[in-house]
């Protein structure tokens, strides 16, 4: 058997939201043992989000759910009634990491506060992940992930850049924000797991979801404090800069110069230009000042080219350019796939599917796919009669309560 | 005060710019000790330019950005190129438990600090490197930023309007890079706390923004579809979008995902009957005739302020939230009860402010405990009091710019 990185470690989720999910996830991925907790009959909301495997909305057929779930174990359980919470309670005793998303003040009516837990599993490292923390005048404000992408700061600035300043800011496409969410929270999960393995205790965890995305963002967060200028999304500001967001002839492709030589590459790459000998090119504040005019030189000689030929012919020059990929370019990527990113997990119901793995290999532990995300209450019987040792009829009573 | 879960660990890194420096820097704010290894042979751009403000610096020590990216940390300046420096920075590596560098890849074997040669160093040593692409694959040479990271994982093409070029996407970009080596290095400590094996990670930067979009991926993989960017819509909900408030530029985020919620909005609109048009009935309806809903909702918030239809229909039980711009971020009652930006004292800028660490920790605080270090700051301290080189052979490396 192959060794992990994380073998042993205990985690239990009780989560509904992507952040939590994905945090798990990643333990899961790298041998942890997750124990993921659905609400009965309904499952998890994830259940119900797209992509479908074949637009089937089934929900054992979700791709998103299938992602976020790799390698955990599923069951079913309702805390909300006191057998419930009891049996929750067993389970996070042998845990050794805790990860939550209920609002603030819903554990403790569930009778499942930190100061409970601790006293039953003092090793325990119970995550919180909350809208806007556990203390503060928004605690016990709703958000749904678009309004934390905005009031984090990062929807203010995006799109880059905006034509038209009265068109609505947006939040990062798709679920983005939420694994960002995940993956912060996951740093606090470890260290302190680390620290566990030192000290042998736990603690309690508080990640605010809009300070885990101001985190994410924290140079253009601070920067009104630090410049007096609170950067937007308009054009001024972002045309300033030699390259950005260039058309060629089958999309678009992103070019950067930040450094000298990397101006000089490029003028070398398109034959030295006349234009380009004029003193307002060569003087690098003026260069800045009509970035906007020497910009559309620099795309006149970019849209004859693919998408793949400029990126090609600007890297030898050592020059950042870059495609801006769909899906199906990333898919089928050379580079993608010679890194091994995409493996193929078998699930019971979707059958073979090709799946994006991890964006690093370990050279001892590496990431591995042990089992496809669980079927609703897939594992049940396992934990509750092999582990917490119900018999098989205690199950039906269970199940017959809502309870399980 | 209280230790961070990490502290008595060494990190020394070879890193620049963004994605490498605030892997570690997370990791300071969690208790371990940082050492960056500079030199003003090449000085770190961050120390001189910020993108996302469009500023640039004249002196290597007064940039925010190189600030909020490198707190707590130790600066040493050692000259690659000189054969001497590389055995100092093998000295360094042998004191150490993590090395993390992210040049382009084959940079640091030429200069004789690859894994193989430090591993033999020191046996149980966790080294990663962080590059655009990774270190093996077709493009492994290829040097990006964060707009290039972005733009081939998948998030330009995802984020902003169907009708409006993809969105250019800037610093963040680059701490997602960061966040995902910072819990990687830490899921190989853990590998060590228990086996005692250290071990190589290679990371590609653009591989951690793909991983995110495993939802586009996947409904490609399943389905052969590519989405389109779709602006605030979600692919369920609705409304789901910014709405202008009063003022510039000032814009609330609104999203509504139950009936339920629907008719309280309504109801704060003043506009009970809305809650009986069969336009917007259900969900689905609502989905369907989102424009005309946009419309109705806009004309109701452009009459009040950002926060004043946040309090209205939070009171409500409706996820609303404004979109913040910096300024506004600072302002934030709830973000300056939290202590989320602080002001960080700083020997040349006398202040820069920062966001603050993303987590509570309740037994091992995370903390920011001094400002990022001066170029070559600790020379003595790191030569001399760590590796204990005299003194005056410090003096002499000095002269010789091996120390420089």
């Amino acid at each position: 058997m192959e060794q992990t990185a994380l073998g042993g470690m205990k985690v239990v989720e009780f989560c509904s939201r992507i952040g939590g999910a994905y945090c798990t996830k990643l333990m899961a991925d790298m041998g942890a043992e997750v124990i993921k907790v659905e609400p009965p009959a309904r499952g998890d909301d994830a259940r119900r989000r797209g992509p479908f495997q074949g637009d089937n909305p089934h929900p054992e057929k979700s791709g998103h759910f299938f992602f976020l779930n790799s390698n955990k174990l599923g069951i079913t359980l309702n805390p909300s009634k006191p057998a419930g919470s009891d049996i929750l309670k067993s389970l996070i005793k042998d845990a050794d990491v805790l990860v939550e998303d209920t609002p603030p003040g819903m554990m403790e009516k569930l009778g499942l506060g930190y100061e409970t837990l601790r006293e039953i599993n003092p090793g325990l490292i119970m995550t919180s992940i909350t809208a806007f923390g556990r203390s503060g005048p928004y605690k016990d404000y709703k958000a749904a992930h678009l309004n934390i992408s905005h009031v984090s700061g990062q929807g203010y600035m995006l799109p880059i850049p905006a034509p038209d300043i009265n068109r609505p800011p947006v939040m990062p496409g798709g679920n983005k924000g939420g694994y960002d969410i995940g993956i912060t929270a996951l740093v606090a999960v470890l260290a302190a797991y680390y620290k566990k393995g030192v000290s042998g205790k736990g603690q309690l965890l508080e990640i605010s979801r809009q300070e885990a995305l101001m985190g994410m963002q924290r140079i253009e967060a601070a920067g009104f404090r630090n410049t007096n200028v609170s950067v937007d999304r308009s054009p001024k500001l972002h045309r300033r800069h030699i390259g950005g967001m260039i058309a060629c002839k089958d999309g678009y492709v992103t070019l950067l110069t930040p450094q000298e030589r990397q101006w000089e590459s490029l003028l070398e790459m398109m034959g030295n230009p006349e234009w380009s000998k004029e003193s307002y090119c060569v003087d690098k504040e003026q260069r800045s000042q009509r970035s906007e005019e020497i910009n559309l030189k620099i795309a006149d000689f970019i849209k004859g080219y693919t998408r793949r030929e400029i990126v090609k012919l600007g890297q030898s020059y050592s020059i950042p350019f870059s495609p801006v990929n769909t899906a199906k370019d990333i898919v089928e990527s050379e580079q993608f796939n010679a890194v091994g990113f995409f493996k193929t997990i078998t699930h019971p119901v979707m059958g073979e599917v090709k799946c994006p793995t991890a964006p690093y290999r370990f050279s001892k532990t590496p990431w591995l796919s042990k089992r496809a995300a669980p079927l609703l209450g897939e594992h049940n019987e396992e934990i509750y009669c092999e582990r917490l040792k119900y018999d098989k009829e205690d199950l039906i009573r269970l199940r017959q309560s809502d309870i399980i | 005060m209280k230790n961070g879960p990490l502290h008595g660990l060494r990190i020394t890194e070879f890193t620049s710019a963004w994605a490498g420096p605030y892997a570690t820097c997370l990791l300071g704010f969690l208790g371990a000790e940082v050492i960056k290894v500079e030199s003003q042979r090449r000085i770190d751009h961050s120390r001189f330019i910020a993108f996302s403000m469009s500023k640039s610096f004249s002196t290597p020590n007064e940039s925010p950005v190189f600030d909020s990216l490198n707190l707590n940390k130790k600066s040493v300046c050692l000259n690659l190129s000189k054969p001497g420096a590389v055995e100092i920075a093998k000295k360094l590596a042998a004191e150490s438990d993590v090395v993390v560098e992210n040049m382009r890849p084959g940079v640091m074997p030429r200069l004789g600090l690859g894994y193989d040669v430090l591993n033999e160093i020191k046996q149980d040593l966790i080294y990663l490197s962080s590059s655009s692409c990774g270190q093996i694959g077709p493009d492994r040479e290829f040097i990006g930023y964060a707009p290039n990271f972005a733009s081939i994982g998948g998030l330009s093409h995802d984020t902003g309007y169907p009708d409006w070029p993809p969105s250019n996407l800037m610093g963040f970009i680059d701490l997602k890079s960061a966040t995902t080596a910072a819990y990687a290095i830490l899921m190989a400590l853990i590998h060590r706390q228990k086996s005692g094996e250290g071990q190589y990670i290679d990371l590609a930067s653009q591989e951690t923004v793909a991983i995110l979009n495993s939802d586009m991926l996947l409904d490609y993989i399943m389905n052969d579809r590519v989405k389109e960017r779709h602006g605030n819509r979600d692919e369920i909900m609705s409304p789901h979008n910014c709405y202008p408030c009063r003022g510039e530029d000032n814009w609330i985020s609104i999203a509504v995902s139950s009936d339920q919620e629907w008719q309280a909005l309504c109801g704060a609109m003043g506009k009970p009957e809305l809650a009986d048009d069969a336009r917007f009935a259900d969900m689905y309806n609502r989905w369907c005739n989102q424009e005309v809903l946009d419309e109705i909702i806009g004309t109701w918030t452009s009459q009040l302020e950002d926060y004043g239809v946040m309090e209205i229909l939070q009171k409500v039980g409706v996820a609303a939230a404004p979109s913040l711009s910096s300024e506004q971020l600072y302002a934030d009652p709830h973000l300056q009860e939290r202590e989320v930006l602080r002001a960080v004292k700083h020997p040349v800028m006398g202040e820069s402010w920062v966001v603050a660490p993303p987590w509570r920790l309740s037994e091992t605080p995370a903390a920011i405990k001094r400002h990022s270090p001066l170029l070559g700051e600790h020379n003595e301290e790191v030569l001399n009091g760590l590796l204990g080189i005299p003194k005056e052979e410090i003096k002499k490396l000095e002269a010789d710019e091996v120390v420089y």
